[in-house]
Order: structure tokens, then sequence, then C-alpha cells
């Protein structure tokens, strides 16, 4: 058992508070993902659960045991930094066994764990080698070997993806979802980016300010985020947060959105609950809208908007149309090929995916 | 950036370029090679005329070749020059010189080592006003000093011996190692330490066996340094030495300042370089970390 | 079982504050007690041993009464301004010249830097021999047939501190030209390219964009230079030994003669108070700045 609780945890630097009671708890397994700007406190939080930073206020419990007085040596955790910190002066096998031979692992159970952590990520041709003599992604693997030897309850990994080149970086992804897969102990995951959330996580806390805005799976995230902030800072591009009103016309809430020089869009068919429909009818609100939920339309469906696109960017597998929707610029996902900059389009919108937010607090409207 | 310039050709030149080129080339050689020749002139005369017997120095040139090459200057120089009334030559004073500048040298590197480590990774409130307060001790004019140290150093029984130089040295000799050492450290990322901790290493441990592997280089110009420093010192050893404790340089500048009979030169040119000998080797061989620690004070990092 | 590691975990807390305490204890002590001290001094009429009786500015205003003061202050003046200015301007030409890929850098550059390694008692022993009249340059010269060059400065009042300015800047140029060096070599090499797409020439560029981006450089060679020249003590004892009479008296060598030659202990705490001060005026902004931006960066 391995699970992870974090309550009502708070960091303060003198008057500056970082953390602002953050409260996360994961299973046994799980893989979290603290996502965020640089400066939200998510490395702060990680380098608390580590026991490199102290804690101002709260509990940090391992396995159901409190760890705040822990020295990290004593939390049973292991640790991959974004640098790597592969200690400079040691041969990749020292490197790995540095912290057994402290624990006091004899010889040949440390050669034993340091052979089967090779293997499992194939670096055991460069036990002799220095770490200068590595690449970034070599020096990546020796990192998480050096943290898998330990088998600890659990692992932290601090930006660990950063320093390494895009192509790299995709496939250390497969790898490290691949280990987790095999191991199955549960991971901390520090990261700005959140493609790697997507991917890797079985949650998903998004981070700011020192606040944690959303713990979910991140399907859910991304599909049904917590509040605007949210929106924006996972997909890419960002979801489009348009500005409009809801009318509620027999039953069925209509998204009104205001146009400059045409009558105003009207997307009829908007899920909503019948309290927040009766809330909010005749309010202004914010459409939440991801540029994939957009499709290339005809004039009769109902919902069609016309819109005028301003300038085109193909991706490849799809382009990216931008046009003016409700006073702000929008951008939709489109297959290739289907419109033109400086052009008029017909667009559709899938409706039932369509999110709102309040436009005051800007949290999700359930 | 030299390359930079270097791929920079003047295009519009009347001249043809080659002949420009050489042209350039030559007033950038010409000067560098006059200095050199102005930088080396004064060690070339102190080793000619070292090799000369003191008739041909007062009869020929200073700076010609000898016509005699004799060691007979460095002999004297070595064993025999009068130092005061004792004509011992430099050979105690050279003794004394090394009893005083290995363990400085030792000593303050290591204690400049640990500060420089703790400055860096253990950092705790108040840690950069110390590393201020050690700073200014490297611009210290000692002569604000002086007068309280040589009290010291009597109250201490330590006034004109070998132990109370090492004591000086090493007491001012750490604000420069550990001004080295931090500037070192910063750069090495604090997640190195971190990764120890996580590991089970403790203050120690991590300073002997992640830390300390890494600053080879650090250690060298460290050691350099304050070799040079204290080797070259002069201020400290007449202030607080007197007779036979006394270090090379203040036997250096005692055989020169004699003023009876015949002036020696030959000799005196002989202890200047058995004096400069220690200090010019360790240039020659390690030229790189020496000016490591000469532009420590001023480059950051 | 809990008090204890915690006991233990407050004791590796304060770890790192135990280990560094001795040697910020001597530093405190032997700087900044030890300046104290000798401010105190300067305010008694100590001459062969320290006696505390508080006597006020006295010794100041004997110390601003003495003639040898008034030569040794003009002396540190003229000194320093030759001093700087040449080490940097020579330091200067010499490290642009270096940067021109040249061949056989390495050679030239340790020829002009080994002087940093000689002591300056080596140093003055050298040019004291080498700045004789009798068998000096002056000898040379006048061997090869210009017979009326005379270079006499080491024994002429009016001159001799000139010839500590040659000293020095021997051995102090290549200092200059190091940190200048190392200085060229941290510019970005865009910044040049741009300026020659621009037509710029390689004098325009050196004047208006490298040496200005040599500032920090340059502030560093003139405060660490100012240094070497308060300080420079060595230098004129083995050189002229303050003479001829008290023509090259500095500042650094009033001090060590009135406290140990002539048991005016109180003048000499004066004197080395006023040079502390001097010192601490150019030193503590800049270390301030280089602090500061130390850590803003």
């Amino acid at each position: 058992m391995s699970t992870l609780e974090i309550d009502r945890v708070r960091k303060t630097y003198g008057s500056l508070e970082v953390l602002k009671e953050v409260s996360i708890s994961i299973g046994t397994g799980d893989f979290l993902v603290l996502l965020g700007p640089s400066g939200c406190g998510k490395s702060t939080l990680l380098n608390m659960i580590a026991g490199l930073e102290n804690i101002s206020g709260g509990e940090v419990r391992i396995a159901g045991k409190v760890v705040n007085e822990l020295s990290p040596k004593d939390r049973d955790i292991a640790m991959v930094f974004q640098s790597y910190a592969l200690y400079p002066t040691m041969t990749v096998r020292r490197n790995i066994e540095f912290g057994m031979k402290i624990r006091g692992v004899p010889a040949a159970q440390r050669d034993k764990a340091v052979r089967a952590a090779a293997d499992l990520l194939q670096i055991t041709h460069l036990l002799d080698r220095k770490p200068s003599q590595l690449s970034g992604g070599q020096r990546q693997r020796v990192a998480m070997g050096r943290a898998i030897v330990r088998q600890p309850k659990l692992f932290l990994f601090d930006e660990p993806l950063s320093n390494l080149d895009a192509k790299l970086r995709v496939d250390m992804r497969t790898e490290i979802k691949r280990l987790h897969a095999r191991l199955g102990t549960t991971i901390v995951y520090v990261t700005h980016d959140q493609i790697e959330a997507m991917t890797l996580a079985t949650r998903v806390a998004v981070m700011k300010g020192g606040v944690v805005q959303q713990l979910d799976d991140p399907q859910t995230v991304y599909d049904r985020p917590a509040n605007v902030y949210v929106a924006k800072f996972v997909g890419s591009p960002a979801m489009n947060i348009i500005p409009g009103k809801v009318e509620i016309e027999g039953g069925s809430a209509t998204a009104v959105i205001d146009m400059a020089m045409r009558p105003a869009v009207r997307i009829p068919g908007i899920q909503l609950s019948s309290r927040a429909a009766s809330r909010y009818a005749g309010r202004k609100v914010l459409f939440g809208i991801r540029p994939e939920m957009f499709s290339v339309g005809n004039g009769q469906a109902q919902g069609a908007i016309s819109v005028d696109v301003d300038v085109v960017e193909p991706t490849g597998p799809d382009t990216l149309a931008v046009f003016q929707l409700g006073g702000v610029e929008v951008t939709a996902r489109l297959p290739p090929k289907q419109v033109n900059a400086r052009a008029s389009a017909i667009l559709a919108v899938d409706r039932s995916k369509v999110v709102l937010f309040d436009p005051d607090s800007e949290e999700l409207i359930n | 950036m030299a390359n930079a310039l270097a791929q920079h050709k003047p295009i519009d030149e009347a001249l043809p370029r080659k002949t420009r080129m050489r042209l350039g080339r030559l007033l950038i050689y010409g000067p560098l090679c006059v200095m050199a020749a102005l930088y080396l002139m004064p060690l070339w005369v102190m080793v000619v005329t070292s090799l000369k017997p003191l008739d041909e120095i007062y009869g020929g040139s200073f700076i010609g070749l000898p016509q005699t090459v004799t060691l007979e200057a460095w002999r004297a120089a070595w064993s025999e020059a009068c130092i005061g009334t004792e004509c011992t030559g430099l050979k105690p004073y050279f003794t004394n010189s090394l009893l005083m500048v290995i363990p400085a040298v030792v000593l303050s590197t290591g204690i400049g080592a640990i500060n420089g480590y703790i400055l860096t990774k253990w950092r705790f409130p108040g840690a950069n006003f110390v590393f201020g307060l050690l700073l200014f001790g490297c611009f210290l004019p000692y002569q604000a000093i002086l007068i309280p140290m040589a009290r010291t150093l009597g109250l201490l029984g330590l006034a004109g011996s070998i132990p109370g130089l090492v004591f000086v040295h090493v007491a001012y000799g750490i604000c420069f190692t550990t001004l080295f050492f931090r500037n070192f450290f910063v750069s090495l990322p604090d997640e190195l330490t971190k990764a120890a901790m996580v590991d089970g290493a403790g203050f120690f441990r991590i300073f002997w066996s992640v830390i300390l592997p890494t600053s080879i280089p650090i250690i060298v110009v460290s050691c350099i340094w304050q070799f040079t420093q204290i080797w070259n010192d002069f201020l400290f050893g007449v202030s607080f030495t007197s007779g036979g404790n006394s270090p090379m340089t203040v036997a250096l500048n005692n055989i020169v300042n004699v003023t009876t009979g015949r002036k020696q030169y030959n000799v005196d040119m002989a202890a200047a370089m058995i004096a400069a000998i220690p200090t010019l080797l360790v240039y020659i061989i390690a030229g790189r970390y020496f000016v490591r620690g000469l532009t420590a004070g001023a480059v950051k990092g | 079982m809990n008090a204890a590691k915690s006991f233990s975990s407050r004791l590796a807390g304060w770890l790192p504050r135990i280990v560094v305490a001795p040697s910020l204890l001597v530093v405190i002590v032997t700087v900044y007690l030890f300046i104290l001290w000798t401010g105190v001094i300067s305010f008694t009429s100590s001459k062969f041993v320290p006696v505390y009786d508080f006597v006020g500015l006295e010794q100041f205003v004997r110390l601003w009464a003495t003639p040898r003061w008034h030569t040794a202050v003009a002396n540190l003046l003229i000194f320093s301004a030759l001093f700087l200015s040449l080490s940097t301007g020579i330091g200067l030409l010499m490290a642009i010249l270096l940067d021109q890929n040249i061949r056989a850098e390495g050679f030239l550059r340790a020829v002009y830097l080994y002087p940093m390694a000689l002591s300056f008692i080596v140093t003055g022993t050298a040019w004291k021999w080498i700045m004789n009249p009798g068998l000096g340059i002056q000898k040379v010269v006048n061997e090869l047939g210009w017979t009326s060059f005379t270079f006499d400065w080491i024994t002429d009042p009016n001159m001799a501190i000139y010839t500590v300015v040659i000293a020095g800047v021997w051995q102090s140029s290549g200092f200059a030209m190091a940190i200048f060096l190392a200085g060229l070599r941290g510019i970005d090499n865009s910044v040049i390219k741009a300026a020659q797409i621009e037509g710029a020439g390689l004098p325009l560029i050196y004047r208006q964009i490298i040496i200005p981006m040599l500032r920090p450089a340059m502030l560093s060679v003139i405060v660490l230079l100012s240094y070497i020249a308060i300080k420079s003590f060595d230098l004129v004892l083995a050189l002229t030994n303050g003479g001829p009479g008290s023509a090259t008296e500095l500042p650094s060598t009033f001090m060590f003669s009135a406290t140990f030659r002539r048991n005016q202990m109180g003048v000499g705490a004066a004197s080395a108070i006023m040079m502390l001060m001097t010192v601490a005026a150019i030193i503590v902004p800049y270390l301030y700045s280089e602090l500061r931006e130390r850590n803003n960066g």
C-alpha cells in the first residue's frame, strides 16, 4: 500500500504564502500530475513531499504515516530531478548504487539491483561511463534507474522531461508510462506541460498561485474544466472562452452570441441542468468551446454559424481557422482545405459538449 | 567573438586584399611582440646577471649574454650571503617559507571549501551577510590590522614565530578561499545535494562523496592562489617576524639592501631568482588555474 | 523516540552554522575587531606600545601636519592616476590585439601575465637594477653611442615616483589584460555580426559597441587596481625604500615606518584608518553592486 495524502498543507516564507491549504489525496498505483505554470507552487509541494523543504502547516502522509518530521531518507521515496542531478564524478553504476551503499546494502545485493534496473532501462552497456559521456536521454534513464533501485513507496518526478528535445521527450514520456504500468508504484509528477499531464496522469491537479484549481482525472479536466483558468491552461490551442447570453426556449437552452457586423448567432440545444437553467436564464455567461468542437457545416443545419475566417494555419492533420465570435478571437480545428482565409465559412458546433462559466466568478456552471 | 571579427573582411579597399590583410596582421603582431619583449626583459636581465661574475657586471652591459657563465652567485645567494649579521644565505629562509606556506595553504583551502559548501548548499538566514563579511576581508588594507595583530600574536605567545605567520595567513586567506569555493559551488545545481539527501547522505557525506570530487579544479585554483600570495607576502613577514624566523621575501630584501662594500648585483639577482622560482614554476605548470584565481574577484559566477 | 529524532534533526539543521562559526569568529575578530582596535589606538597617545588614554583627534591633527604624510598622499595620487590609466590602457590594448585569432595566443598571454606571479620584492629588486644609472639602461644606451642620454629617475627625488609607476605597470597590466580578455570572450558574437551587417568597420565596432560592453570588466579592473595601488608597500620598499629622502613615500610605507621604526604608533594608526576609509569608499559600493547583481541573476 502506498497512498499519499496531502492534508491542508501550507507553505510560507515570512509573510509570503506560497501554498494555501492544499489538499490532495491519491491511492496506491495512482499517477498524480501537478500541473501549472512556473511559480504556482507545484515544485515546492513536491519538495515538501520529498522532505527537502519544511512544511509550514498541515500534514503529509505517505502510506498512512505522517512524514512531516522525517528526513528525506526516512520517507521511503525516490526522486528524479529536472537536471537529473547525476553525481558527475561517479560512474553510472556508482550513481545508481550510491543510496544503497549509504544504507549499507551488501555488495552482492547491490550488484543484483543495479543489473535489474539497468536491464529494465536498457542501460547495461553504459554502467561504467561517467554522466558527462551520456546523451540527455541516457542521463534521464540513469536518473530513473537510481530511483528504481530504491523500490520506494513513492516516486517523485520534478519536470523530468523539460531538458530534452521535442522528439526525445515524446519517447521518454512513453517510457515513463510503460515503467509505471510495469512497476505499479505511486507517482507524483510535476510539469508545466499539459500534454504530459494528459498522457501520463491518472489524476491531474491543476495549480495556480498556491491553490489547487481542479483535481480530477485528465479527461474530466479536459472536458469539464473547473474554471476559465483551467480551461485555458489545458489543451492546445486553448479552449475558446466566448461571452454571450443564455436564453431558455421551451425547456432547452440557447446560446446567444453577439456578432459585430451580422445578426447575433444562436446555438440551441446547449446542455444545462434545470437548476442552472433557471438561475442563468436571460443572463450573461461565458461559453467554453474547444477548437475541435467546431466542424464544417451547411447553411440549413440548426445552430450553424456563419463566420469570416481571418487566418488559416494548416498543421498537417488539421487546419486551424481563426475568426471573430462574440467580440473575441476564436480558433477552430477543422479538416484540411475546407475553409479559406479572408472568406466566410459555415461552421457547426458540437452542442452537447459546450460548457458554461459564470462571468463573475469564472467558475464552471454545472 | 574572435571568429566573428576574423570573418569580417573589408571589401572596399584600394590595395589588393591580400596585402591589406598582411599589413593588418603586422599591425597586430608587431605591438604584441614588442610588448612581449618588454615583459620578458626584466626576467632576462635577472637570469643573465645572476650568471655573470661580478667584474663582468661592472665592466660590461647589463643586458648582454655572460662571457663566462658561473653559478657562483647562485651558490653565494643560497648558502653564503649575509642577511643582517648572519651569513647563512637564503637556505634557512627558504625552509621557513616552506614551513609557513604548506600548512597555511592546506588549512585555508580546506576551511574555504567547507565554508563555500555551507554558504551555497546549506543556506541559512543571514548566509549572504556572512558572505559579505568574509568578502570585505579580501580587500582589507592590512595596515589597518597590523598593530592589533602584532599585539595579539604577542599575547598568544606566537610573536615572531612561523606558527604565528601561519595563523595570520589562514585568517585572511579564508576570505579568498571562501570566495573561490562559493562562486564555484553556486554553479553546481542544488538538485545534486537534494538527490544525495534523498539517497540518504548527510551533511559531511554529501561534502566528501558528492561535492568535493567535483571541485578538483577549484581546489587547484585555491591552492595556487594561496601559495603565490603567501609565498610572495612581505608585509606580514616583515611586521611579525625577525631574524632567523623570517620568510624568503624578507631575507631577500635584506640581502639587496646591504650597503656595505662593493654591491654584489649578481648575488642579488640570483637571490631574487631563488625567491621567484617556486611561484614561477607553479605559474608555468598551472598558469590556467592561476589566471582563474586572479580573475575570481572580478568576473562574476 | 520521537523526541530523540527531533533533537538529532534539529542538530542536523544547526550543523552548517556550527561548522561555519569558527571561521566567521576568526574573521570577525581579525578583520572587524582589529579595525576597531586600530581605530581606538588612533585616538590615544600611543607611541612604542599602546596606551589607552583618550586624546581625541590629536593624532589625526598631527598626521595632517606631517610634511612626510603630505608627500605620501601626493605620491599616492600621482602613482594611482598613472598606474591606473597606464595599466588599464595597455591591458585593454593587449586584450583587443590578443583577441584577433592570434597564433601563439596562449604563449603571449602567459608572457604578459607572469609578473603577477612574482613577489613585488623580486620585481623591485629587478627594476632597481635595470634603472640603476651607473649600470642599467642609461649605461647601455650611452655605450650604444648616445652619450648624452640620462635615465637617473631612481636617484632623482622629483622623478623617483615614476620609477615605481613603471615597475607597477609592468607587474599589473597583465592582470588588466586578463580581465579584459575574459570580458571580450564573453561578448555575444551575434552583436558584432549585426553591426557588420549594418556596415560598421572594425574600429567603429570596437569604439561604439565592444568597449562600452566591457564596462563591467572596466569597473572591476579599476577597482582592483586602485586597491593594489593603495596597498602598494613591498614594491616601494624594494625599489626605492621610500627614497631618495622621502620622495617615494606612500601612505602604506608611511604607516609602517611610523609604527615600527619611529615609535609613533598613534600616528601610524591614524594613517591606517585614513587608508582603510579610502579603500572602503571604493570597495564597499563595488561589492554591494556585485552581490546585488549576483542575487538578481
